[in-house]
């Protein structure tokens, strides 16, 4: 299974950290995966999914389950005020626009936050849920298909959208 | 100006708050008071202010700021990169940039231009443009525009993505990139490098240029409404150069009246805080900038693409320049102050940042190894201020002896059009909330205006499971009413 696997987050900006420490740690443990990091999710990100057969989102998330959820995507269209972030799922509909062809499969895995002040680190809860979340790439990468992650996915707590 | 701003009672008003999300740093919320008649008796967007920022700077190494402060927004890092940057080479005492070190600066700038105008009006803007208004008339007439353009989603995403290769290759990666130093660059643009960036640039120019018939062909589709849409007249501001062009990189600041008569031109910005007061008020942690010499009352002024191409001569290249004198034309002598003109003045904005960086790229001196500039002796203070996508961003720094930052005031372009942003929106709000009952169709004409300015709401940051917008009616007494979700 070629796999992209895209974290993105301020890294000063304490919890907002969460997805690029987790792109971190992977890209040490798998160098040869195919990685994207950066500070948000923006329309360009639907090309680096171009040729992949899965797609796994990494981010920081507020008021989501903890210690994280781990999630199946589907494209969506953000409704939004402004251009500064984009969900995973509003970059698969981007991808969906300008491929004409739906998105490879993709999931979410989304580690609770709690703090996301600017100039803080990781807070202690954070910290903490990155090894959980940590233990649970290594299942992920111990067995790449879209099938697995499915279940394992159906196993999680979803990925519910609540007000902050 | 409409008289919007405070209610007079506003206790036996009905509340209606439109909040995008209260996200960790920043986050904005439009409150509306409506009468038992749906009558408006006050509007207000209230946005958080970036007061953090300055703190987050301060005891930092001034040689590092430049790279530091990408982090203070992630949508556009490039724009504080340079901004930081320019303060720098004072400070640290440097001389005029060499040849080579402006060139490539610039064509850094017109590179995050052209990609964060591409993102703004591909990604945010044409969806309202081509599918939110609600007159049959006019949607029929724009199905056949959005019909003649196929590829827009397309063509955004790769003029998105072109302009990210510029930062790349520029700055070394595609964010926390350190290109800009103080007193010039830090690497040369390799021939190969150049060549890269060239051999798309024809295209993007291209695709720039029929994104500006596209917003054209829209406005003919509805002129009126177009021009009237969130129209609040204001004073308006811009960087230009010598020649009286828009230059987003370097020059002097010009200020024009809502009918466009001069007040001021070339001002030198590091007097900035000689002609600027920055006011505060009780509802609003966000600051109201206005011209000093006009009072608070009338100094409010607005920057970005729509103030830009007004308040300058010319544009310094053939087809934006073209497309400006087109755009101009419509106001017959007047400016134009509507919110949906943004994004036409965007796209020729657009068009004029691929242009220019196209002549950077045919340019020799674009990939020279002469980098830094002659140094002298280290100054206390530095102001740098650029022409960022979204209006004039103001860096200012004061360093101690042992090289640390002990003061730092930024006023980034969200702040310059705080007034200008609530303005529009109470134009929107009088115009088509009164009398009529509040659905969610019609308060989607009040993001509609925000987001022609699109303002830094939550800048830098970001994280799942955030709401992206909450509808509350209140009773006179505060009671909720209803609680309406949007994005779930």
């Amino acid at each position: 299974m070629r796999l992209v696997v895209l974290g993105w987050g301020n890294d000063s900006r304490g919890d907002d950290a969460l997805g690029p420490a987790l792109l971190d740690r992977i890209a040490a443990a798998w160098p040869d995966l195919p990685m994207v990091d950066d500070y948000q999710l923006q329309i360009e990100h639907a090309l680096d999914l171009v040729e992949a057969d899965c797609a796994l989102f990494l981010d920081a998330g507020k008021d989501t389950p903890a210690p994280f959820a781990f999630s199946r995507l589907a494209p969506k269209r953000d409704a939004t005020h402004s251009t500064h972030a984009l969900s995973p799922e509003a970059v698969l509909d981007v991808y969906l626009q300008v491929r004409g062809e739906a998105p490879p499969p993709a999931f979410a895995l989304c580690v609770r936050g709690e703090s996301f002040e600017l100039g803080e680190g990781l807070s202690r809860d954070g910290v903490a849920r990155l090894e959980i979340a940590w233990d649970f790439v290594k299942t992920l990468m111990a067995e790449q298909s879209v099938e697995a992650w499915d279940r394992l996915a159906r196993q999680s707590a979803p990925l519910v959208r609540v007000p902050a | 100006m409409l008289n919007l701003e405070t209610a007079q009672s506003p206790h036996k008003l009905r509340r209606v708050a439109i909040e995008p999300v209260s996200r960790v740093e920043g986050h904005g919320k439009v409150t509306i008071l409506l009468d038992e008649e749906n009558r408006v008796h006050q509007v207000r967007l209230h946005i958080v202010e970036f007061r953090g920022f300055e703190v987050f700077i301060e005891g930092r190494p001034f040689w590092e700021v430049p790279v530091t402060v990408q982090r203070l927004c992630g949508i556009c890092p490039v724009s504080h990169h340079i901004a930081a940057g320019k303060a720098m080479d004072i400070v640290a005492g440097y001389g005029p940039l060499t040849p080579t070190a402006e060139k490539l600066r610039r064509l850094l700038h017109y590179g995050q231009l052209v990609q964060s105008h591409a993102l703004h009006f591909f990604h945010l803007a044409s969806p309202d443009l081509l599918f939110g208004f609600d007159s049959e008339v006019s949607k029929r007439n724009i199905v056949g525009v959005a019909a003649a353009f196929p590829d827009l989603a397309k063509r955004g995403v790769m003029t998105r993505k072109w302009g990210q290769e510029v930062i790349r290759h520029i700055v070394g990666k595609r964010i926390h990139g350190t290109g800009v130093i103080p007193g010039g660059m830090n690497k040369p643009l390799h021939v190969d490098e150049r060549d890269t960036l060239r051999r798309d640039v024809d295209e993007i120019v291209g695709w720039a240029r029929e994104s500006v018939d596209l917003v054209a062909s829209l406005y003919e589709t509805n002129p009126d409404f177009y021009k009237r849409f969130g129209e609040a007249r204001s004073n308006m501001m811009g960087l230009v150069n010598t020649a009286g062009e828009t230059d987003y990189y370097h020059g002097g600041l010009r200020a024009q009246d809502a009918d466009g008569a001069p007040i001021f031109d070339h001002v030198d910005y590091t007097t900035y805080q000689d002609v600027f007061q920055e006011e505060t008020k009780p509802w609003s942690y966000m600051k109201f900038p206005h011209i000093k010499a006009l009072g608070a009352e009338n100094g409010s002024y607005r920057v970005g693409p729509l103030a830009r191409v007004q308040v300058a001569d010319r544009l310094s290249t053939p087809l934006a320049e073209d497309q400006r004198r087109k755009f101009v034309a419509v106001g017959q002598g007047k400016p134009l102050h509507g919110a949906l003109m943004f994004h036409w003045a965007r796209m020729i904005e657009m068009l004029n940042a691929a242009e220019m960086a196209r002549d950077l790229l045919n340019d020799s001196d674009i990939v020279g190894t002469d980098l830094m500039a002659d140094k002298g002796p280290r100054r206390g203070e530095g102001v740098g201020v650029i022409e960022a996508p979204r209006g004039t961003l103001f860096h200012h720094y004061k360093v101690s002896d042992d090289d640390l930052v002990t003061y730092c005031n930024l006023i980034v372009s969200t702040t310059n059009n705080n007034q200008a942003m609530n303005e529009s929106i109470r134009a929107v709000a009088a115009r088509f909330l009164t009398g009529r009952e509040v659905t969610e169709g019609l308060l989607n004409h009040i993001e509609v205006a925000i987001r022609a300015y699109d303002p830094c709401l939550s800048c830098a940051t970001h994280a799942l499971g955030q709401m992206p917008l909450e509808v509350d009616i209140l009773d006179a007494d505060g009671a909720l009413v209803s609680r309406g979700r949007k994005g779930d």
